[in-house]
């Protein structure tokens, strides 16, 4: 079988509560990354408010529709990111969120790898039918990325986001089961 | 001058209303044993449920209108005897996107096709761009359901997303449409 959790340049782990509060009180001042990866406003928290918050999801304890890791570069075991998962048991479906913090590792093919171990773990180990994902039409990096991990784009909602006084569409994106075995079996032949 | 005579809540033979504790959780618990109805409205599971559950569910829903400041939510109510015949919402504003999901349902048999919720979606409408001052809204309709789709097209909504084989139903996989709205397309033709 193959290891979940390791990519080519990338594995998953779940940081301790003070790493990850540590990484994302930096990480929230580039709101470059928060506009790429939020429809919400940026906002800065203190450490302490970050760390209360995944201390609380600690106490909740696990819940079958939400599962969070965070990234390491196998080559510097660096901590430079995270993927979340939010789980629709009834309908068999997945939305993913993810993000890389650390700006130098951008547009090197570390999102891809991630979202290879992100389809491998919801397909092959939840066993879902589909996974979907949203991203803002000013993100064609992450577009590019996506398209290649094989996800189709469903639509567009039109000009959902102001930004800068413009607006700007969200495009829906999707792969579904069938489709990722297909590429599986592409790949290894 | 703008229009402030035109009432917002009052439609030609609906009006938009506050829930009633005392009486309305009767009647919802009515529209839930209905299922063919839940599937239309809900993505999840459909079930009976009692009028102390709804009762508990507009509690929670009134607590939620309160804290998160993006919800408005309406009894529909036929004006000729204040009956209930349906709900309507504005949900998941985002205040600085100027975007929000609409919800509308008419709950008994006897009270649809009789052009209730075209009169309950203009309200609404009127509602979300010229109170709320949104720029656009949705709405997720189900592929089977094809009264909404009909009403939401009559009204200029473009089928903007198709999320394929997104619902599971009855054995098989269903899309599901998320329709849109923008406020230069909706003055258009008002």
């Amino acid at each position: 079988m193959t290891d979940l959790f390791r990519g080519e340049l990338v594995r998953f782990t779940l940081e301790e509560p003070e790493t990850v509060a540590k990484a994302e009180v930096r990480w929230q001042r580039d709101t470059e990354f928060n506009r790429l990866a939020d429809s919400e406003p940026s906002r800065l928290s203190s450490e302490k408010k970050i760390k209360d918050w995944f201390e609380k999801q600690l106490e909740d304890g696990f819940k079958p529709e939400r599962y969070s890791f965070s990234v390491r570069t196998l080559a510097e075991d660096q901590y430079i990111g995270f993927l979340g998962l939010w789980v629709d048991l009834i309908h068999s479906e997945a939305w993913v969120g993810l993000g890389i913090g650390e700006r130098e590792f951008w547009s090197k093919g570390y999102g891809s790898d991630m979202m290879k171990l992100c389809q491998g773990y919801v397909f092959a180990e939840l066993g879902l039918q589909r996974l979907s994902l949203g991203l803002f039409e000013y993100n064609p990096r992450a577009l590019r990325s996506y398209e290649k991990c094989g996800f189709q784009l469903e639509g567009s909602t039109r000009k959902d986001v102001m930004r800068e006084g413009k607006r700007y569409d969200s495009l829906w994106m999707s792969i579904l089961r069938d489709e990722w075995l297909q590429m599986q079996n592409g790949e290894n032949k | 001058m703008f229009d402030i005579q035109t009432q917002l809540f009052e439609g030609q033979d609906i009006r938009f209303g506050p829930i009633d504790h005392e009486k309305d959780p009767e009647i919802e618990s009515k529209w839930t044993h209905d299922s063919e109805f839940m599937r239309m409205m809900e993505t999840t599971p459909a079930r009976p449920m009692s009028a102390a559950m709804i009762k508990k569910q507009y509690e929670k829903l009134e607590k939620q209108a309160e804290e998160n400041k993006n919800l408005y939510h309406f009894m529909i109510r036929a004006k000729v005897d204040d009956r209930l015949i349906g709900k309507a919402a504005v949900q998941w504003v985002e205040w600085t996107n100027g975007n929000a999901y609409l919800r509308l349902g008419i709950g008994a048999e006897a009270d649809r096709r009789k052009g209730y919720g075209t009169q309950a979606l203009q309200m609404l409408l009127r509602f979300a761009f010229a109170e709320l001052n949104l720029f656009r809204v949705s709405a997720l309709v189900p592929e089977y359901n094809e009264g909404a789709i009909a009403l939401l097209k009559n009204f200029g909504f473009v089928q903007e997303v198709c999320r394929r084989k997104s619902l599971e139903r009855d054995g098989r996989r269903w899309d599901l449409y998320v329709f849109g709205l923008l406020k230069d397309e909706w003055q258009s033709q008002a």
